[in-house]
């Protein structure tokens, strides 16, 4: 098929940015979005044309590193899916796609369509963890039996990618669903209650430091979400909230 | 080189880690906060590597090309990591789990350095739940348990097909919960580019800042590779794109020594090639051959009405299937390790039963695990149910076991796996050999070290399945931690490493002139053209089956390839930019000598064992025969220039307690 493809290009950080129209042509319906926007690249090196940048790895959904903002959704028009699982039959012959980074103010474009997400990374260091040291001498891991709802519900929370999806589909640019998961996972499971109020109000505090915005509860963040991760998080989360709010030492 | 000695401990092997931990020297809490350790990755083997050595005390200086630690590739791990934890009471020990690798790594792989990876893998399950890893339980709140290949028993820890992620995000909360502390500095976005060597000890390195373009330099009293494998030199392959062997192959040009690189292993359920665009290739995991039968039709005319897209597979009655691997290998059925069923699928292909357009494609087909899983379900909650209500809850049944991987198949292939047979053929998957380490993971460079795949040292010519994780995780929390103060403990005297040593400024000027010499070219082919057409040479014949005859021609076609890419690939943009293109090229240029060293391995090894089949060593019914008189070592090259140079080092495999017997899955 034929595509005309209108991309942001941005040189860096301080550059103001703009969109730029690039044609293509014989894109199979097989091929995946970043297969597509590979072919543009090897086109535009030979024409001697500076290739656009765009973060990606594993290309099989699962590592978070792919970001892109298709026809003004995070990972484009299919569901349940990272840009790099998004292939070429979901568009149609002679189809204009919008490419475009994560906007958000937390999240400051790199070049073209890579962002920073350094700040994910900080809301993690800030309490995203079980303050466990490695010794080969804690218990055995059926010591303490856990209900296989709770471990379930757990797992799925802990399935966030982190890819930042929901931060870029929501107005307020909130990192509610980011955060929720991985609160209500730890918080879901024995091992991590020992620490659980320190740790909600220690990565909300975070969250809010880094410039995200606040949760108006619109739910786009879930229905964009490529791992689906349940507006259930966040309730669960404001409740862990208030619960530490109220009773912190 | 003096330091090319196993150092395997003295005594009965059920105690050498024990006992060798006994009377290892040690760093004491107040000493470890002057000493800094440079690991270079942040998988499952770096991740866990970091955090376990900043909690000890140590500062930790940490490395990723990708944006965060949390992107790593273990990150894709589908199916399950091994432990010997005898939960399901199935007859499992640390001995069987020995047993098992060595045996399923075809009996080339260290003794010592399995034993200790068996004995430490129930830790390992231990630690992570501790951590908050969410594994799949069993309605008792108990841990649940799975098959894999290579093993009759039930060991493998599972969260759904994604436990890799599970693992490496635990690993990464421990290593945030450091950064947050300051004892571990995260420098995401950089390439190791060399390694630097001062009074013949590694200590430091120069990184590509790969925001800025600038090279950078940083000190450390040890280093610690923990880059991953080099499957990608395939360029098609299950890795990620960015997954490369540089970090690996410049501590190689320093001097440690490289192993077994012919050992690769091509994984038998991998989504097929689609076509020419096709720029990585994706893993069904291998716990999908526990339910999953594979089969192709019985007839020749019946392959080819499906390839020409005139049957459908669900048109092939049951008598008309060949269940090929049930057939051949009657004791592990679809459960034989990966090397075999890789090869399997091959042979049948080969011989024209294969079933996609390509012809490159064999079933693996889940209709009678619903159906079974469908009646059991419908016995205990719905007493008579309909053929109908059997498959809808058999389907159920399958859908929490593996439903995200039968969404990645839908999503990518467009087909039901539901309804219709998956499609699957071998990819290249993970690479057994690596740098060459002793016991104590140390490479043949005095304090530098090599931890998981990055290594060769676990899982000899065939990795079994579920023990990429365990190996890593053994690695970097359980081994590296104790083994490494050993040597640290002479340096608590030392003081900070300087930057300014003229060691780094050398060092770092000849990094700069590799990188200009490569811009500079200024050619008319991208640096993806190339990678392809190593792959493609690579592919076929450093692949699932070798000969004397394609292996020699290869050398050659690389050597060539090689000087072709030196003198007209195209790199646009600028040095001290943001340049993806130029990571590629920084990469590509390794993978275009290790391919070279891959083919020399593979030519030297003039006998059969796990994922190295050479056509001249089979059986009379086409199984690898393995020659234990003469190969029973691993085959370590020393770089001298060029990789058709190395020198070979062999360090001969010591059985004391297993004997070598054939390989049977039968």
């Amino acid at each position: 098929m034929k595509l005309t493809l209108k991309i942001w290009r941005q040189k860096g950080p301080s550059d103001k940015g703009q969109m730029v129209t690039y044609p293509i042509d014989n894109i199979d319906g097989d091929m995946s979005f970043l297969e597509m926007m590979d072919i543009l690249n090897e086109e535009l090196i030979v024409k001697g044309e500076d290739p656009v940048a765009f973060d990606h790895d594993c290309r099989e959904g699962i590592c978070g590193m792919c970001s892109l903002f298709i026809n003004g959704e995070a990972h484009g028009p299919d569901r349940a899916v990272t840009t790099c699982q998004l292939h070429m039959r979901k568009f149609n012959d002679g189809d204009t796609i919008y490419i475009e980074p994560w906007r958000a103010k937390a999240f400051p474009v790199i070049k073209d369509l890579v962002v920073n997400r350094g700040a994910f990374d900080r809301i993690m260091a800030s309490g995203g963890f079980v303050s466990v040291n490695t010794s080969g001498n804690t218990v055995d891991a059926n010591a303490i039996p856990v209900s296989k709802i709770d471990a379930d519900k757990a797992f799925e929370a802990a399935t966030c990618i982190g890819c930042g999806a929901c931060v870029a589909s929501c107005v307020n640019a909130s990192a509610m669903l980011f955060v929720s998961a991985k609160v209500s996972q730890l918080a879901l499971l024995p091992q991590g209650q020992v620490e659980a109020k320190q740790r909600v109000l220690n990565m909300v505090q975070t969250m809010d430091e880094e410039g995200f915005g606040n949760c108006t509860n619109t739910g786009a963040c879930a229905v964009e979400c490529p791992k689906e991760i349940s507006l259930d998080n966040i309730a669960r989360m404001n409740r862990e909230y208030f619960k530490g709010m109220i009773s912190a030492e | 080189m003096s330091n090319f000695n196993s150092k395997i401990p003295t005594g009965p092997l059920s105690t050498k880690w024990s006992s060798y931990k006994d009377h290892i020297r040690l760093v004491n809490p107040a000493n470890k906060r002057n000493i800094d350790v440079i690991v270079v990755g942040t998988g499952l083997a770096g991740g866990s590597a970091s955090a376990a050595l900043a909690e000890l005390g140590y500062n930790v200086k940490a490395f990723c090309f990708q944006d965060s630690p949390r992107r790593a590739h273990s990150i894709a791990a589908q199916g399950g990591i091994n432990a010997a934890k005898n939960y399901q009471g199935d007859g499992d020990s640390v001995f069987r789990l020995f047993y098992d690798t060595i045996k399923g790594g075809d009996y080339r792989a260290r003794e010592a350095n399995v034993y200790r990876l068996a004995e430490v893998s129930a830790s390992i399950i231990d630690q992570c739940v501790a951590q908050g890893v969410p594994f799949a339980r069993e309605y008792g709140g108990l841990l649940d348990n799975r098959s894999f290949g290579g093993s009759q028993v039930s060991r493998t820890f599972y969260a759904k097909g994604q436990t890799g992620q599970q693992l490496l995000l635990g690993a990464y909360s421990a290593m945030s919960r450091q950064i947050g502390k300051g004892k571990i500095q995260m420098n995401t976005r950089h390439e190791m580019l060399d390694l630097v060597i001062v009074d013949g000890k590694a200590r430091g390195i120069i990184a590509r800042n790969l925001v800025t373009g600038k090279l950078e330099r940083f000190g450390a009293h040890a280093v610690v590779i923990a880059s991953g494998g080099y499957g990608n030199v395939f360029f098609l392959s299950t890795n990620a794109m960015g997954s490369n062997v540089t970090a690996a192959w410049k501590v190689h040009k320093k001097g440690a020594y490289f192993a077994n690189p012919c050992y690769t292993q091509i994984h038998p359920t991998c989504i097929p090639v689609s076509g020419d665009h096709q720029s990585k290739l994706t893993l069904m995991s291998e716990s999908l051959r526990n339910d999953g039968r594979i089969w192709v039709p019985k007839n020749l005319e019946d392959s080819k009405a499906i390839r020409e897209g005139k049957m459908k597979p669900t048109d092939i009655k049951e008598d008309d299937r060949d269940y090929y691997l049930e057939r051949r290998y009657p004791a592990f059925g679809n459960l034989v390790p990966r090397d075999v069923a890789s090869r399997a699928a091959k042979e049948r292909c080969d011989a024209g039963y294969g079933v996609n357009a390509t012809g490159e494609a064999v079933y693996l087909d889940f209709a009678s695990a619903i159906e079974r899983y469908g009646r059991e379900k419908a016995r205990t909650s719905h007493g008579e149910a309909s053929m109908e209500t059997i498959l809808e809850l058999g389907r159920e049944v399958v859908k929490a076991k593996y439903g995200n991987l039968f969404q990645m198949y839908y999503k990518i292939v467009d087909q039901d796996p539901y309804l219709t047979p998956m499609m699957i053929y071998p990819a290249v998957h993970y690479t057994m050999g690596g740098v060459w380490v002793d016991y104590n993971l140390m490479t043949t460079i005095t304090g530098c070290y090599a931890t998981g795949e990055a290594n060769f040292s676990d899982h000899g010519a065939n990795r079994l399945g579920a023990s990429a994780l365990m190996q890593g995780l053994a690695d970097g929390y359980f081994v590296l931690p104790y083994t490494i103060a050993d040597y640290l403990a002479d340096d608590i005297r030392t003081g900070k490493i300087s930057t300014d040593l003229p060691e780094f400024v050398q060092a770092e000027q000849e990094v700069m002139a590799g990188i200009e010499r490569l811009m500079n070219i200024k050619g008319t082919k991208t640096v993806d053209h190339f990678h392809k057409r190593l792959g493609k040479i690579i592919w076929d014949k450093v692949g699932m089956s070798r000969d004397e005859e394609g292996l020699k021609w290869a050398i050659n076609e690389v050597q060539k390839l090689r000087e072709e890419f030196y003198n007209d690939v195209r790199i646009p943009g600028t040095i001290d930019s943001f340049n993806p293109e130029l990571d590629k090229a920084n990469r590509v240029c390794d993978f275009l000598e290790l391919g070279e060293l891959m083919a020399v391995d593979a030519l030297n090894r003039t006998e059969s064992c796990g994922g190295h089949f050479r056509e001249e060593s089979q059986t009379e019914d086409g199984e690898a025969k393995r020659n234990d008189k003469d190969f029973a070592y691993v085959a370590a090259w020393e770089y001298t220039g060029k990789p058709s140079e190395a020198i070979l080092h062999k360090e001969e495999l010591v059985f004391e307690e297993i004997k070598l017997v054939e390989r049977n899955y039968k």
